[in-house]
């Protein structure tokens, strides 16, 4: 055992070495104004109600966050693997569903003669795409197919480096996604340092995670979308709640994960003590 | 052996017990996933209820509507079938139930339990399964104007009664309703 | 040493009926009870059970999931977020198999280390060894297959970048790569075929496990101390006492398992493969899974012509070098003492070893540029420089400090509290014989 923690010394001590030793050879040749590495900032950690061990979805902030994506990022964004009963989880009941779903028209056919018709969408439909293909989004936007959204909170998430990426198995932080979407979204008011040059058609944004700007200019502002619960009508508050909402679609299954999870990991604990007892009293007899 | 078993062996032996009893709790526990996966899942379930628009159905028409992967046979039925149907007395039954999920399972195979009801007895929904082996019957043939199954020879009358061939049963109602008057909600 | 002489006593009628036919329970008695272990092994020697558990959990939820998986490269993706939305508990079984291959290949990476750390390959346990290396093969082909299933950025561009080793080999590098492919390049074929193999290859690596174990139970454990049991007193019936040891390191280990799986399972996977693959778009920065790293690091770290060998075949060769040197590693340690306890120098060397590859893993999670590059390029020479040049030296040179002449001798030594004097500690220090 006391090998193992002395490996374990000399390893931490080692791995620290070598990563500051790449950190100030990388630092050395940093150019502000034509950056390598994106994003240019990491994003700010935010507080979650569903991080953590006992993290729970904020039915009132998906709620707000749904709106949020239904009157501002849908015109661009689609969201094909998820379904309008996904929704369940963001606390609409049966029927708000089903007449929420009935705003939309979906394709289905072909009927007796053949063609396709539109009908109004069920619980059981995906979430239309605003555009009929990626080409149509391509063309429509500039060359730059909008993402789908169905996955966008798992789908990014910036590199978090040596050694966080150790302490995030302990403070179990799986947030990186939500943060992404929150500081991209709230970070184009920063303006490019100087010298930089921005393409032509593309918005400069510290928070892209592929480059220093993009195809998408600020698509929320205070006062955008109505919020009926009395929460700020503001862009930073636009963002936690569609973050939050984009997390819930992406993992539904979050909540269910972490309380099982908690059962499972009690059971272990004992079990483990329980099985260690029996193993010393096993061991008692081998003299 | 050892003096610790003369000692104390019922804490020893309520240790291995314990130990036991929690192993064999966890591998249940464990197995569950495992078996809780092979159930419909939430997509299947959801589509376990469809709406079907009826309006266009005049009398003498059917539609046929898959419903839980299997083909819902929903017919307006013309007066004269209604009559055909009515009049068939109940001793020319093959089987005398109704087979009406909707309904209590004695109810009587009588034309009014198989159809929709008072006030709508010219609209009739059946699982379109032969329930001989599986087949699907097709409408308005054989010896009763009703459905006849190619596979084995089985002959529904215009209530989906059976009356002659190998099926054993009147052919089945799945549990539907109007929700409105041109629309049945089944399942 | 052998399992020799059976202890196996039918009880009852039914059981001396099958004993005389098949004698199956024969050789279960005479494998997992009456077989001998030796008294003082650690925990790291529970990792071979946990292998087997890990084995058995991969092989389980794979075939659930293959229950609901549709390889096809229009539908795997969405097949998959099928499970991981609407299947019942197919998230858990999901997220057991993704972060179970992480967790398999931790167990495996502390099994291969403590028999590097103990002498485990030694004679006469080559072929124990060479097994050991087979199935460590072909967990990484089924690994690597694995992630390309859910068909996402990092499991297309990982499968092109992996199929492009082989077109390093001169002259049939692209027939290879083309037949490998069933394509011209990553396509549907590519993804029919790898879900068969996938399929396939947990039933092989079950078979040469079996091999592995029937092997391990001719020559017998090793242990702590190296020497090989010499009497009745050296050793303790596998059941209860290793059960109930291995049991222990098990429930431990999945508690750990379990803690990634509820709370952090998307911690060791890569955001991009919840993106769909696109054939036409590159990701930014392609990593493969974690347990691939340090030999990706190797592969990136030539960068160089190696007089004919241009850089491109010297990277693949390197790696593949990397495993194929693990196979000859018995007959390249020439130390007659087997274990690291009684080797300072070699122990100083294993450690320095083991820091070095977790090392190149990280470096292999870097951009192949500046100052990484030269790290990896040291990292590489010392990978192989202590397979290839230490270990064949050091045999020769080191002094091995005294060992004592049994393992209950150690035993009784260290229960005398550790701190005093070994009890033979009169006798001389043993020298290299």
């Amino acid at each position: 055992m006391k090998k193992i923690l002395n490996g374990l010394v000399v390893l931490g001590v080692l791995m620290t070495g070598c990563a500051g030793v790449a950190f100030a050879a990388e630092e050395a040749g940093h150019n502000p104004a034509e950056p390598t590495h994106f994003p240019i900032h990491k994003p700010e950690e935010m507080d979650w109600s569903f991080a953590g061990p006992f993290g729970t979805y904020d039915k009132a902030q998906l709620q707000r966050g749904f709106k949020v994506y239904k009157e501002v990022c849908s015109a661009c964004h689609s969201m094909n693997l998820v379904t309008f009963r996904t929704l369940e989880g963001a606390g609409y009941n049966d029927a708000q569903i089903k007449t929420l779903a009935a705003e939309y028209q979906v394709q289905d056919g072909p009927n007796a003669d053949g063609e396709m018709f539109d009908r109004p969408a069920v619980a059981n439909d995906h979430f239309p795409s605003p555009f009929p293909n990626s080409a149509a989004a391509a063309a429509a936007n500039n060359g730059a197919a909008p993402p789908d959204f169905s996955l966008i909170a798992k789908a990014r998430g910036v590199e978090r480096g040596f050694p966080t990426f150790v302490f995030d198995i302990f403070t179990q932080y799986a947030e990186n996604g939500p943060d992404y979407i929150h500081a991209l979204l709230t970070g184009y008011d920063e303006q490019p340092p100087e010298g930089m040059e921005i393409a032509e058609g593309t918005h400069y944004n510290p928070y892209f995670i592929g480059g220093k700007s993009l195809a998408m200019a600020k698509p929320l502002s205070d006062g955008q979308v109505t919020y009926e619960d009395g929460s700020p009508e503001t862009v930073d508050q636009y963002s936690r709640d569609v973050s939050a909402f984009l997390m819930m679609v992406a993992e539904p299954h979050l909540v269910d994960r972490k309380q099982t999870g908690f059962g499972v990991m009690i059971f272990l604990i004992l079990f483990s003590g329980l099985v260690y007892l029996t193993k010393r009293k096993v061991w008692a007899n081998a003299h | 052996m050892s003096a610790t078993d003369t000692t104390e062996p019922n804490r020893r032996d309520f240790l291995y017990v314990a130990t036991g009893m929690a192993g064999v709790v966890a591998a249940g526990a464990v197995a569950w996933p495992f078996i809780d996966q092979m159930r419909p899942d939430a997509s299947t379930l959801a589509a376990a209820s469809i709406e079907v628009d009826v309006s266009s159905l005049t009398p003498g028409m059917s539609l046929t509507v898959k419903w839980r992967g299997r083909p819902v046979f929903i017919r307006n039925r013309t007066p004269e079938e209604v009559e055909a149907a009515k009049e068939v007395p109940m001793s020319d039954l093959k089987d005398p139930v109704a087979r009406n999920a909707n309904l209590a399972a004695d109810a009587t195979a009588s034309d009014l339990d198989r159809s929709a009801g008072e006030g709508k007895e010219n609209w009739i929904v059946m699982i379109g399964v032969c329930t001989h082996l599986g087949c699907v019957p097709l409408g308005q043939q054989g010896d009763f104007g009703g459905w006849f199954c190619p596979c084995h020879g089985s002959h529904y009358d215009t209530a989906g009664r059976i009356r002659k061939g190998p099926a054993p049963e009147n052919l089945h109602v799945p549990s539907y309703a109007f929700v409105s008057d041109t629309t049945i909600r089944v399942g | 040493m052998s399992a020799g002489h059976s202890t196996y006593q039918p009880k009852t009628g039914i059981e001396r009926w099958i004993d005389a036919r098949m004698p199956l329970p024969r050789m279960m008695h005479d494998s997992f009870v009456s077989y001998p272990v030796p008294r003082n092994l650690n925990y790291a020697y529970t990792f071979g059970g946990i292998l087997s558990i890990m084995l058995v959990v991969q092989i389980l939820t794979g075939v659930v999931l293959a229950m609901h998986y549709t390889p096809h490269v229009t539908l795997a993706f969405q097949s998959v977020e099928h499970i991981m939305r609407d299947v019942n508990s197919g998230w858990l079984l999901r997220y057991m198999h993704a972060n179970g291959a992480s967790f398999f290949f931790i167990a495996v990476y502390v099994h291969i280390m403590r028999g590097l750390y103990y002498g485990s390959y030694k004679a006469p346990r080559e072929l124990l060894w060479i097994l050991g290396c087979i199935i460590y093969l072909l967990m990484m082909a089924t690994g690597f297959m694995g992630y390309v299933l859910p068909w996402g950025q990092m499991s297309f561009w990982g499968a092109t970048v992996i199929t492009g080793f082989f077109t390093a080999i001169p002259l049939v590098g692209e027939w290879i790569q083309q037949l490998l492919l069933g394509g011209f390049a990553v396509d549907n074929p590519t993804l029919n075929r790898f879900f068969s193999l996938h399929y396939l290859l947990p039933f092989m690596i079950a078979g040469v496990v079996v091999l592995h174990v029937w092997a391990l139970h001719v020559t017998g454990q090793t242990n702590p101390t190296g020497i090989e049991v010499k009497s009745k007193t050296d050793t303790l019936p596998f059941t209860p006492y290793a059960t109930i040891k291995d049991a222990f390191g098990m429930v431990v280990f999945l508690l750990v398992f379990a803690y990634f799986i509820f709370y952090i399972p998307n911690f060791l996977g890569h955001p991009d493969n919840y993106t769909m693959a696109d054939s036409l778009k590159t990701p930014a920065h392609i990593v493969p899974e974690w347990y691939f790293l340090p030999f990706y690091a190797i592969l990136r770290a030539i960068t160089f012509n190696i007089g004919p060998i241009d850089s491109k075949l010297g990277g693949v060769l390197a790696m593949f070098g990397a495993i194929a040197v693990l196979f000859v590693v018995p007959w390249l340690d020439t130390s007659k003492v087997r274990s690291a306890v009684y080797r300072p120098w070699y122990k100083l060397f294993f450690w320095l070893f083991v820091v070095n590859a977790i090392l190149l893993g990280w470096l292999g999670s870097r951009p192949a540029e500046g100052v990484y590059v030269i790290m990896s390029q040291l990292a590489t020479i010392y990978y192989f420089g202590f397979f290839l040049i230490i270990m064949p030296l050091l045999g020769l040179i080191e002094t091995p400090r005294r060992m004592p002449n049994s393992i209950t001798e150690a035993v009784l030594e260290k229960n005398k509290g550790g701190s005093g004097l070994p009890a033979g500690a009169t006798a001389a220090p043993e020298t290299k014989g």
